[in-house]
């Protein structure tokens, strides 16, 4: 009854965002304010009914209605209530259910918004999102049903449908399956909602670029409007990337954060995109420059967005046969090729409306710089979309699978990040439409001096003679001083100016213009993140050897020892074998840790869960691999160390500071004088054509 | 008797080499060598997990067999070609660079300088000669930007609204 409810409301919810894509299309054809409104309110009403629906979910989930499949797929009832909540982006049609749910929030929100000025984008707006919503929610009603039941049909076999078959009777379960085992963990719990808010968030821009294109209102108003939303999207994003880094650092065991797997790539592409697209609507409202490539950047988004989400759910990484054979696979795919035409074809359409309205006026100016900038950050993307489609290509065209995993990667991206990097520094110091050499040298050689001292420190201090660590620090050194170098100068300005302490004149300083310091912390973040990332990939060492009670391994001055083991079984259905270890260094005593592996009895899996000793200077991670079960007989320890990398972690949470500082309202200016005349003329005033 | 002595001294000492060689091979290799050449591989079973981290019973078995190889002698990259032939090339963590393979290595870079060339010429399209008096320029005379442009658009909007 319940699951009938859940299914139910699911299937008004699609009817009402096909009927805001009617409403939205016919009101704009006909001038109709009403119908446009009939659309907006259609629209908004999705997210109540939505949420209805997603919540009987969350109920049957923490329940443990076992009749209905999914919540035998992923929860068991020695599930603690709150993975069973999370389950509900645990499996495929769940994780749909919420993609849906996110989508009709956003779109509502942003329907509540003041459209006094921007009445002419609303149809297309709620057209795009509605189009979005109903291909969701369309996906789970009729391929991915979570509300489906089981069903024992006269021959004894368990089948799952909505409705009961002929002469079938319900069947329950006694108990779940239980979430996978690597999904029990808080950086999992919080990722998949991270990454999909990010990706839910950037159909906002895109719905603006669409209804931009469509009315013909190329200038950068739609820019503006959606500026906090690319931002947030932005953020999410970045931080659901993160948290999937840590996740894998914590979970998988193998002492890294990122392996270069195709479903980590299919979330970071519409990143590179929103990044490229972050930096070049600066552009546009600037230099009214670039206007075109703007609208290629957020509907190429817009396309890896849901190109991301099928890699991740058609099953086309396994094999492209799975995709064929797979029910959405499919769907998407024709929803990728429909979206992306029709995009482009009006953008085809309105070329000529997005011309230039300023020339490029120095190969140093900042739009040039931002520009590299784009092309740096498209290049990775072709080198990232490239490697995961191409053992598709393979396994289509010679029938045999490839890998193309790290090595490819690293060799193809490593000098394009650090370019990036380098550049992140020097073009906020470049001048809006024209700098030359002489200018950008004047600002740039007092931190540059400063950068250079820093990387003969650690060549000479730290004894670093690897040249593309060299390289690497040199580049995050000359970024971080030129950045710190910008908040530092124009602080003591203001200090000066206005007699402030200097504490006092950064804050004001920052709160000014938000977006500008906001872009900085985020950069000095990006310098974090790479220093993290350096330690790991070019100082990690590891060991692994088997060693009895009371020995030790060795690693980097620090010496790990086997003291115990202790096997035992756990309430909520594990067999959990844990070692305790001492790690010291130089002869000092650092603590004891806990090296375990857990064996999950309900779906068969094991989960290792490392020791890690962590301080900003490095990590000592311990794994435990194997053990004898006589306990004299000895332990197998894996043991890597890892410098620096948790610099990649504090960046990430000065990303988010950075963000928030950069998103943070302003009091905005609006452009009512200029704009009064225009919208007399807009169709869409309340009563103006009914 | 003297001769046969040196003989049996030259046979002895021959034969001490000959087991000393043969006993050198014997040792087993360490989980470090084999890991070393295990994380150059992928599990032939699992989606993109390298050998050497690769939990599977399969692939703990996969890594005996490297100890047994090294053992023998083989270097890291015969292992590498008998897995590949064995298992097929996606237990290589790169594809092999041959046909088809190569467009890996060639589309990405032909892509970029395609892009490299399309932004010059959107660079060139989009330059102007400029004076030196240009007004362009809203930097301070340190050279650095001041979002000056800015503020002047506020003020002017702010003016507007005030007369409105």
């Amino acid at each position: 009854m319940l699951a009938d409810f859940g299914y139910g409301v699911l299937i008004v919810s699609f009817l009402l965002a096909i009927y805001a894509i009617g409403s939205a299309v016919y009101g704009y054809r006909t001038g109709s304010a009403k119908w446009v409104e009939s659309s907006r309110l259609a629209m908004q009403l999705t997210f109540p009914m939505i949420s209805l629906s997603a919540l009987t979910l969350i109920y049957m989930l923490v329940t443990d209605q076992y009749n209905i499949g999914f919540v035998y797929e992923v929860t068991s009832r020695s599930m603690p209530v709150y993975l069973k909540v999370t389950a509900l982006w645990g499996g495929q049609s769940g994780s749909l259910v919420f993609w849906g749910w996110l989508m009709s929030a956003f779109a509502t929100a942003v329907t509540l918004r003041k459209w006094d000025r921007d009445r002419e984008f609303l149809p297309w707006v709620v057209v795009v999102c509605s189009v979005t919503l109903a291909f969701f929610i369309g996906l789970v009603i009729f391929y991915e049903n979570p509300f489906a039941k089981y069903w024992q049909t006269m021959s004894g076999d368990v089948i799952t449908a909505m409705f009961a078959p002929a002469a079938a009777v319900p069947f329950t379960p006694p108990d779940g399956r239980g979430l996978n085992p690597l999904l029990r963990h808080p950086g999992m719990v919080i990722h998949p909602p991270m990454l999909y808010l990010g990706f839910v968030s950037f159909v906002i821009p895109f719905a603006f670029a669409i209804a931009a294109l469509v009315t013909g209102r190329t200038d950068d108003r739609w820019i503006r409007i959606t500026r906090r939303w690319t931002i947030v999207a932005w953020c999410f994003l970045s931080v659901g990337l993160v948290l999937g880094g840590r996740w894998a650092y914590d979970v998988l065991g193998w002492g890294g954060y990122w392996g270069w797997d195709p479903v980590e790539i299919a979330a970071f592409m519409p990143w590179l995109t929103g990044t490229a697209f972050l930096h070049s609507v600066m552009i546009q409202e600037k230099r009214g420059m670039l206007k075109y490539w703007n609208m290629i950047l957020i509907i190429l988004t817009y396309a890896l967005v849901i190109f991301g989400t099928f890699l991740t759910r058609s099953g086309v990484l396994s094999s492209v046969h799975a995709f064929a054979q797979s029910a959405i696979g499919p769907a998407f795919f024709i929803f990728i090729g429909v979206t992306f035409i029709i995009s482009a074809a009006l953008l085809i359409y309105r070329w000529a409306d997005l011309k230039s309205e300023a020339q490029m006026t120095s190969m140093l100016s900042r739009e040039a710089l931002f520009l590299l900038n784009n092309l740096l950050f498209i290049s990775i993307l072709v080198v990232c979309f490239w490697g995961v489609i191409f053992p598709l290509i393979s396994e289509l065209v010679t029938g045999q699978k490839v890998t193309v995993g790290p090595p490819f990667y690293r060799a193809a991206t490593g000098p394009l990040f650090a370019t990036l990097v380098l550049l992140m520094g020097i073009a906020p110091l470049s001048a809006w439409g024209h700098s030359t050499i002489k200018t950008l040298g004047n600002a740039i050689w007092k931190p540059l001096i400063v950068a250079i001292i820093a990387l003969l420190a650690v060549i000479f201090i730290a004894g670093i003679y690897a040249p593309y660590a060299i390289i690497g620090f040199f580049v995050i050194f000359t970024s971080a001083s030129i950045t710190i170098y910008e908040f530092g100068r124009a602080a003591l300005a203001r200090s000066r100016a206005q007699k402030e302490n200097y504490a006092l004149a950064l804050w004001r300083l920052a709160g000014r213009n938000r977006r500008r310091y906001g872009g900085y912390l985020i950069h000095l973040s990006v310098v974090f993140m790479a220093l993290g990332i350096i330690g790991i990939e070019m100082f990690q060492t590891q060991t692994q050897g088997t060693i009895a009670q009371g020995q030790s391994i060795k690693i980097d001055g620090y010496s790990i020892t086997y003291k115990d083991l202790a096997i035992f079984d756990t309430a909520d259905n594990r067999n959990v074998a844990r070692a305790v270890i001492t790690i010291e260094k130089d002869g000092q005593f650092l603590g004891e840790y806990y090296p375990r592996r857990d064996y999950f009895y309900e779906s068969q899996q094991p989960m290792t869960i490392p020791a890690v000793r962590s301080t900003m200077l490095d990590d000592v991670y311990v794994i435990l691999v194997d053990w004898q079960p006589i306990l004299s007989s000895g332990a197998t320890f894996k043991v890597y160390h890892n410098p620096l990398v948790n610099w990649l972690w504090a960046g990430a949470l000065l990303l988010i500071f950075g963000s928030l500082v950069a998103a943070w309202p302003d009091k905005e200016i609006d452009y009512v004088p200029a704009r009064t005349r225009r919208e007399k003329q807009v169709v869409y005033q309340p009563g103006a054509a009914d | 008797m003297k001769r046969n002595f040196w003989i049996v001294l030259a046979v002895g000492l021959l034969a001490l080499l000959w087991t000393r060689q043969a006993y050198a091979q014997t040792p087993v290799p360490s989980d470090d060598a084999v890991n070393a050449v295990a994380r150059q591989l992928f599990c032939p079973v699992c989606e993109n997990t390298p050998l050497d981290v690769c939990a599977t019973q399969a692939c703990a078995q996969w890594r005996e067999l490297i100890r047994t190889k090294l053992a023998q002698g083989w270097t890291a990259d015969q292992i590498k070609e008998y897995f590949a032939t064995q298992y097929g090339a996606r237990v290589l963590s790169e594809p092999p660079r041959q046909g088809l393979n190569w467009l890996v290595y060639i589309v990405p870079p032909v892509l970029m300088l395609v892009g490299v060339y399309i932004l010059f010429r959107a660079i060139q399209s989009m330059r102007k000669p400029v004076s030196s008096e240009s007004g362009m320029n809203d930097t301070d005379p340190n050279g650095t930007d001041v979002p000056v442009s800015d503020e002047y658009l506020i003020k002017i909007e702010e003016e507007l609204k005030k007369r409105q």
